[in-house]
């Protein structure tokens, strides 16, 4: 079922003339860049789900934050629909265009305000890469611990707005819990502050809520984050297993003795070969799967607990198991599972990457269904996981020039995602809903709990003017997706109307 | 922990009641008062309602300790929680304030309280996963989950943390947990506050295992937890006085001497920036949360501890119930989406209206 923006399903989108909109945004924004020619805008049609593209009505790059108060107050007179989008770089459609939109691109916005040591906080602009941040805190020995794969390239406004992860959330947390404040300036052009330099503040907690809101109920105009010191000592482990699920169990094993990993990773045969053949990282080509298991902190904590997770793995029958030598060869274990994305994407024309997340005691179960999945769709499917905290990120591998495989692909996908819900876990761990997985919400929630994440919104933006489609989807569609998805006879929702 | 079967739900299941209750209450606009263990009655303003009681509905509904996530009905004692972690060598590490032994898990996360370990381990919201919650209509509607890593929808879980009942009713929660640390050790210091203020903000910075830091009256009182190799060295490298673990207890329950009765002046909580200088407050001191959260018995007006506090970059509850409105006051363009929140979520006002601010 198609995820474009579709009137019937999502509900109808204002028209603005584009010749007024552009007209009343000059006017409003003098010596703003608005780019409407065609070839200007083509840049800005995808974020990092390229496979679908709109073309925006007009895309927008403020300098100051005035500006972006000026363009939202101006875009709420005008009932214009505004997409915000920091680098583009979410996997998900967070940041799709809408042709009866603005495009706000917040990429201008990237300077680093203050880094204080002694606080560990940095005070940083939207447009800011989530790595410059670590980089600028390194000579006071501090860093930033949410480390999403796109780091070297996604900012730290899209990371709040997707509450980003990465590999070393089961110890250090998502994005939420590193973020302290937020400046966020509502759809009617207001700015406030969620959250503060102390620990809490009086009311409801915004600052939580606004973190993965996806641009749906205001604009981030300024993130301050909490440093963490760098650990004294971090030492990788990477054990080999001729069995996946032997490999599934050692995961459990290792914190049931007590060990909260930095990072804790698993990759199946398939993403092994090709991270290999693509980093040359040192990975044993044979084994069914690899686990790496990160060790951070203080020095002595650190050896003992090497010690004990080398027990552990033996013991879960590991039939490899090597301790990196150096930072040298631990920084290439690291980087074979950070590229094993583009290293899968060598191995066919496409790939769509999932992002389920499952308790882990289901992996076994799981794992089966993708394999199955596989099987009956004839499309290859390579594995990589988050295995300490359950984030599952199969890749789809796909030829989007055979007819009707980018379809086929995204049945499988779709299907994972509702085996990851049936188990008890969710369709996103990090990489967010967006269009992508609009439907998929329909299967995690039930028709009362979306109609309350619509309330939710209203609070902020009655006339859904602020990334509207995205994130939560409409009982329409649901009634429409369900129809597709007849278990046992029964409709879901015969209730709803259909338009 | 050898045992991995999941342990199986237990104890009583009233969210049937309870929602028909609530469903009722909207219907004939009937305010609530959400009630659990009443040991927390005095963190926020008194609720004119008719009573609902959740203590009733407990019980661990699923813990499985390789996964780290409890998930236990919101009238269970947290004490009853607690051991049950215990038993599996875990525990909350944001260490909740019970304030009395009939505490429950819901007026926990409720009220959002955190204990001594928060400015290394996380607030409660930060190890809240999911939560299941009863709406205005009288819905019970899940959010979030028992997974680690989920943004799927709003996060309405974190959003209902600390917002003390006034969006609608917790009957059950999804926590993370940790494992208990393997080694420990307290110690005192001697030393002057501005000394303990420069330790304290460079060892932030170095791989210290701080896990409680408070200065009072001249000392500084510190908690190592870690591996036991870890905090050895520490407790060799900072020396001091040895200091019995149950001072920790003490604090978080405010039973020391500081928090005494006996003192007549009123109680501030006052949460700045770790680093803000002393504050021009008369009274007495008492700085945790290595100096984020500090506590004040003061007689200086309710306004002027409040001016203070919001001037150093945070705000000052005030816990002595009867004397002023606990809560400082929101500014008014976050007072606005506070109130559009509750009136989309709860437009008959019927849940605990009034406990955080008069028109919430």
């Amino acid at each position: 079922m198609n995820i474009l923006y579709d009137e019937r399903l999502d509900g109808p989108l204002p028209a603005v003339d584009p010749t007024l909109a552009l007209e009343r945004l000059r006017e409003a924004l003098p010596g703003v860049t608005l780019l409407h020619r065609d070839e200007d805008r083509r840049p800005f049609e995808c974020d990092g789900l390229s496979a679908y593209r709109v073309m925006p009505m007009l895309v927008a790059l403020p300098d100051t934050i005035e500006q972006v108060e000026a363009l939202l107050r101006t875009c709420h007179e005008l009932g214009l629909p505004v997409v915000t989008r920091g680098a583009g770089t979410g996997l998900s459609g967070g940041a799709l265009p809408l042709e009866q939109g603005v495009l706000l691109v917040m990429s201008r916005f990237n300077r680093i305000l203050q880094i204080d040591p002694d606080a560990r906080i940095a005070r940083v602009q939207p447009g800011v890469r989530n790595l410059a941040i670590s980089e600028a805190a390194a000579p006071h020995g501090l860093y930033f611990a949410p480390d999403p794969s796109s780091q070297i390239a996604c900012s730290i406004g899209g990371n709040v707005a997707e509450n980003a992860g990465g590999v070393h959330c089961l110890k250090y947390g998502l994005t939420v819990h590193n973020v302290q404040a937020l400046e966020v300036i509502t759809i009617e052009g207001e700015r406030m502050t969620l959250g503060s330099e102390a620990l809490d503040t009086p009311g409801f907690d915004l600052l939580a809520l606004f973190n993965g809101s996806e641009g749906m109920l205001g604009v981030i105009t300024e993130v301050t984050v909490k440093l963490l010191p760098r650990p004294q000592s971090a030492k990788v482990i990477m054990a080999s297993f001729d069995d996946l699920e032997n490999a599934g169990r050692a995961v459990g094993d290792i914190i049931a003795a007590g060990i909260v990993p930095g990072g804790l990773e698993m990759m199946d045969n398939l993403a092994i070969r090709a991270a290999e053949d693509f980093i040359h990282a040192g990975y044993p080509v044979e084994a069914e799967a690899i686990l790496l298991c990160e060790l951070d902190g203080v020095e002595a904590d650190v050896a003992d607990d090497c010690r004990r997770v080398r027990e552990v793995l033996a013991a879960a029958g590991a039939t490899g198991i090597t301790l990196a030598r150096d930072d040298a060869e631990r920084a290439r274990f690291w980087a074979g599972r950070k590229n094993a994305f583009p290293a899968v994407g060598r191995l066919s024309p496409d790939y769509y990457c999932m992002d389920g997340t499952i308790p882990r005691r289901e992996l076994p179960r799981v794992l089966k269904g993708i394999a199955r999945l596989s099987d009956e769709s004839g499309l290859r499917v390579a594995n990589v996981f988050h295995a300490g905290d359950g984030n599952l990120h199969p890749l789809i591998l796909f030829d989007a020039n055979e007819a009707g495989e980018l379809e086929l692909a995204e049945r499988v996908g779709g299907s994972i995602l509702e085996l990851c819900v049936e188990v008890g876990g969710t369709i996103t761990g990090e990489h967010g809903v967006g269009r992508e997985k609009i439907n998929q919400m329909c299967t995690q929630f039930d028709a009362d709990e979306i109609t309350l994440f619509h309330a939710l919104k209203a609070a902020f933006d009655p006339r859904t003017l602020l990334n509207p489609g995205k994130n939560i989807p409409t009982l329409a569609r649901c009634a429409e997706y369900g129809a597709m998805h007849v278990h046992n006879n029964q409709l879901p929702h015969p209730e709803l109307p259909r338009f | 922990m050898s045992d991995r079967t999941p342990q199986a739900a237990s104890g009583r299941d009233l969210a049937e009641e309870l929602c028909a209750q609530v469903a009722d209450a909207d219907r004939t606009g009937t305010p609530l008062r959400i009630e659990g263990g009443g040991t927390k009655g005095f963190y926020g303003r008194p609720v004119e309602g008719t009573a609902l009681d959740v203590t009733g509905h407990q019980g661990i509904s699923h813990y499985d300790p390789v996964e780290l996530v409890v998930s236990v009905r919101a009238g269970t004692p947290i004490l009853e929680l607690e051991r049950a972690l215990a038993e599996a060598g875990q525990q909350l590490a944001f260490e909740p304030p019970h304030f009395g032994p009939a505490a429950t898990v819901g007026g926990t996360v409720a009220t959002g309280l955190s204990g001594p370990r928060r400015p290394w381990s996380g607030a409660v919201r930060d190890f809240v996963l999911g939560t299941r919650l009863i709406t205005r209509e009288g819905r019970h509607l899940r959010f979030g989950g028992e997974v680690m890593k989920n943004v799927a929808g709003y996060d309405l879980s974190r959003l209902v943390t600390g917002a003390q009942g006034t969006l609608g009713v917790i009957t059950e929660v999804s926590l993370k947990v940790l494992p208990l640390p393997g080694a420990a050790h307290s110690l005192r210091l001697q030393m002057p506050l501005e000394s303990a203020m420069t330790k304290l903000a460079r060892w932030g910075r170095q791989p210290v295992p701080l896990t409680g830091a408070v200065w009072h009256d001249g000392s500084l009182y510190l908690r190592l937890e870690g591996g036991e190799r870890s905090v050895d060295a520490s407790r060799a490298r900072l020396g001091g006085e040895a200091l019995d673990r149950a001072f920790w207890r003490d604090l978080r329950e405010q039973a020391l001497p500081f928090f005494s009765a006996d003192d007549t002046r009123p109680l501030w909580r006052l949460s700045v920036p770790q680093v803000a200088p002393p504050l021009e407050l008369e009274g007495d001191w008492l700085f945790d949360w290595a100096g984020a959260q500090r506590w004040l018995r003061s007689d200086m007006p309710a306004a002027t501890i409040r001016e203070v506090a919001v001037r150093a970059g945070g705000h000052a509850t005030c816990y002595t119930p009867g004397l002023t409105d606990p809560f400082t006051p929101l500014a008014p363009l976050l007072a606005k989406y506070h109130r559009q929140l509750k009136a989309r979520l709860d437009p008959n006002g019927i849940f605990n209206p009034g406990r955080l601010y008069p028109d919430l």
